[in-house]
């Protein structure tokens, strides 16, 4: 038997999404109803639908909230093991994502895509530089063949590639 | 016979070299999508999709755009097996049935007859559905013709009380996460009165929420997510496909004939309905496992318990396109996509599309016949080929697939904010997964929305309000009505083995 540590139990965590569900349940409520629910002077305002769905939200988080409490499992939720996983993948995708978009220098997609895979390679797989070069770079390479040149669908660009000469 | 005629005309469409060629690079990279972890038919197909914009342009595009498309959903269907078999990996949900039998069968050093068994069955349930569509669909469509917006507004309730009704998990986390769908589809500017809704004051909200990119943050991240789960190697069992066992296991096929219809028919019932693919499978491998002579064994390893499943599943996955092209409902989130793929393409789906562009219509059943034939080819003589992608080391292929789902959202609109917003769907699909919140209906939900939407509004606009303009006819009576029966199922359900005073019957899918 492996003896891992939970991070929280499927039962609270039930109680954490039904509850977020309710919240936002009662905003498409309150939102529905800022814009009119009503029936209006040409028909039903904005808000005559979604007010049903965010109410429907709220009666159906509500009832799953209660089943949670009451006879919620005390399963882990996730291992801490699995958990260290998938942050291993979780964390450096959002500074990729940042690297790509951020409001002070945006590198375009294709050079975080490469950092990206090459950062992966190094610390998980353990490969030697060139490999990791070739794979990296080949395969972003593909891509750029594929996007802006087979289908024209041009994706965001950088400092680097504007130095080669495509922007 | 005017099917026939049409069809042919079809034929002619999809014959040509141009369409020829991109069924078979959708059929590869649909089992390429569907072997992959983190990719299948649905998101693999909203990533596409955007290289298909400046193609539907072109005059006769949309056809091909769909023949592109549509192929990638069949070679996915196939692909799924794959991993089932050699890796115990279903690659879709239908395909978990598929692991029971045909995982055990390649420990055994049967995997070239499971294999063959599973793609042989593939096609013949696929078949049995395009003929479905072939010839019933013109006949829903012309039907269809009569319906106003309380009949549409009607359907739409039909298919999102059918997830409540079929779903094996709570109705009550079936219609949250439904309705989440709903609700996100109303954010952004409201089409009739010009009003924006739920944007509190963000820019970006006001062209509001793509499913697409919903479809590849909770398919494509949370499915990455949750096989991480797993670990990060693939264990699999070797493919070698030879014709000899082909053709053994061909010879051995008709044996099992009576399960062959029974799938096909219980896949093409179930995949009209919404959500009806993984139910299919399920169910035909119980119902084989029970009248089945050699029940008692099945899940040890038995070529039956490999047909019968995956027959259904691609019965069903394939029929889930009729209800998408006649009445603009699809049946599966993969459908869905594909629907959304006809608006941006500037298609109206539903029953019209068959008076104003049978090209199209027809072309797309077409190509299902000719799709299918070339996907049976495809999977049989590259297996080594598609299994040899599963070998290559997670820290390679992980970030390649977020790449790729980057790009995918990213080229939907070209805004970088889907991007941040996929992460986001990502792990939001994580745990949904995990806590058994389905997913299919929120992303259908968030198709339909505003076309549900519309058609409640104009309904209550022809009705002054009034809520009985849904039982103002038999024919929008009778699909309401039987709407509430699906929708109150378990509670019906649930009373009816109270009064038999049995336990509540559970799908067989040990």
């Amino acid at each position: 038997m492996q003896q891992e540590k939970a991070v929280g139990s499927v039962r609270l965590w039930e109680i954490i999404v039904a509850a977020i569900f309710l919240v936002f349940g009662a905003i498409v409520v309150w939102d529905s109803r800022r814009l009119g629910a009503q029936w209006g002077s040409d028909g039903p305002q904005a808000g005559y639908f979604p007010f049903y769905i965010g109410a429907i939200i709220c009666v159906a988080s509500l009832v799953n909230l209660f089943s949670a409490v009451a006879k919620g499992s005390r399963d882990a939720f996730v291992e801490w093991g699995q958990l260290r996983l998938i942050l291993i993948v979780m964390v450096p995708t959002l500074v990729y994502v940042a690297l790509m978009d951020n409001p002070w220098y945006s590198l375009g997609m294709y050079v975080p895509s490469i950092v990206f895979i090459a950062f992966f390679m190094r610390f998980l797989g353990k490969y030697g530089w060139p490999k990791i070069v070739a794979v990296s770079v080949g395969t972003v390479v593909a891509f750029f063949v594929m996007f802006e040149i087979w289908f024209k669908v041009p994706l965001p660009k950088g400092p680097i590639e504007a130095a080669f000469g495509f922007a | 016979m005017q099917e026939i005629q049409s069809l042919l005309g079809g034929f002619a469409v999809a014959l040509s070299w141009f369409n020829l060629m991109l069924m078979l690079a959708g059929i590869v990279l649909g089992v390429i999508i569907g072997v992959l972890p983190g990719l299948g038919g649905a998101n693999g197909v909203a990533i596409l999709l955007p290289l298909t914009f400046t193609m539907a342009q072109q005059p006769g595009g949309a056809t091909s755009a769909i023949i592109l498309l549509s192929c990638i959903y069949w070679g996915a269907l196939f692909g799924g097996a794959i991993t089932s078999i050699l890796f115990n990996i279903p690659g879709e949900p239908w395909s978990v049935a598929t692991t029971f039998d045909g995982y055990p069968l390649g420990q055994k050093g049967r995997a070239g007859a499971a294999l063959t068994a599973a793609f042989t069955s593939s096609f013949v349930g696929a078949l049995v559905a395009v003929l479905l569509i072939t010839f019933l669909s013109p006949i829903v469509a012309k039907f269809a013709l009569r319906f106003g917006p309380p009949e549409f507004f009607s359907v739409y309730l039909l298919t999102f009380c059918a997830f409540v009704g079929m779903s094996k998990g709570s109705p009550f986390k079936t219609i949250s996460s439904m309705m989440l769908g709903f609700a996100l589809a109303a954010i952004g500017m409201d089409t009739v009165t010009g009003q924006l809704r739920m944007t509190f004051g963000f820019e970006v909200l006001i062209k509001g929420f793509d499913f697409l990119i919903a479809v590849i943050g909770l398919f494509g991240i949370g499915e990455i997510l949750l096989t991480l789960e797993e670990g990060l190697e693939f264990k699999g069992t070797q493919a070698k496909l030879n014709m000899r066992v082909v053709i053994d296991t061909w010879k051995e096929l008709p044996r099992y004939w009576k399960t062959s219809i029974r799938s096909s028919a219980v896949g093409c019932m179930m995949g009209i309905v919404p959500g009806g693919a993984t139910p299919a499978s399920f169910m035909s491998y119980g119902l084989a496992k029970k009248m089945s002579r050699d029940g008692a064994k099945f899940g040890t390893g038995m070529v039956e318990g490999v047909v019968a499943p995956e027959t259904a599943a691609h019965a069903a996955g394939t029929s889930a396109l009729l209800p998408m092209l006649t009445l603009g409902v699809p049946g599966s989130p993969t459908a869905a996509v594909l629907l959304g793929g006809l608006m941006i393409w500037g298609l109206q789906p539903g029953p019209l599309l068959f008076i104003e562009k049978p090209d199209f219509v027809w072309g797309l059943i077409a190509s299902m016949y000719l799709g299918n034939i070339v996907g049976l080819i495809v999977v049989l003589t590259c297996v080594p080929f598609f299994a040899a992608i599963l070998r290559v080391p997670f820290s390679i292929i992980a970030p390649v697939i977020l790449v790729i789902c980057a790009i995918g959202a990213y080229t939907v609109h070209s805004s970088m904010f889907d991007v941040w917003l996929m992460v986001v769907f990502g792990v939001m699909g994580y745990i949904f997964k995990k806590l058994d919140y389905p997913l299919a209906p929120l992303v259908l939900a968030l198709v339909l929305g505003d076309r549900a939407e519309d058609s409640f509004r104009q309904s209550m606009l022809m009705s002054q309000g009034d809520m009985r303009i849904f039982y103002a006819n038999s024919l929008v009576g009778t699909i309401t009505t039987l709407s509430l029966l699906l929708l109150f199922w378990p509670i019906i359900s649930m009373g009816i083995d109270l009064l038999r005073g049995r336990r509540a019957p559970t799908i067989d899918n040990e």
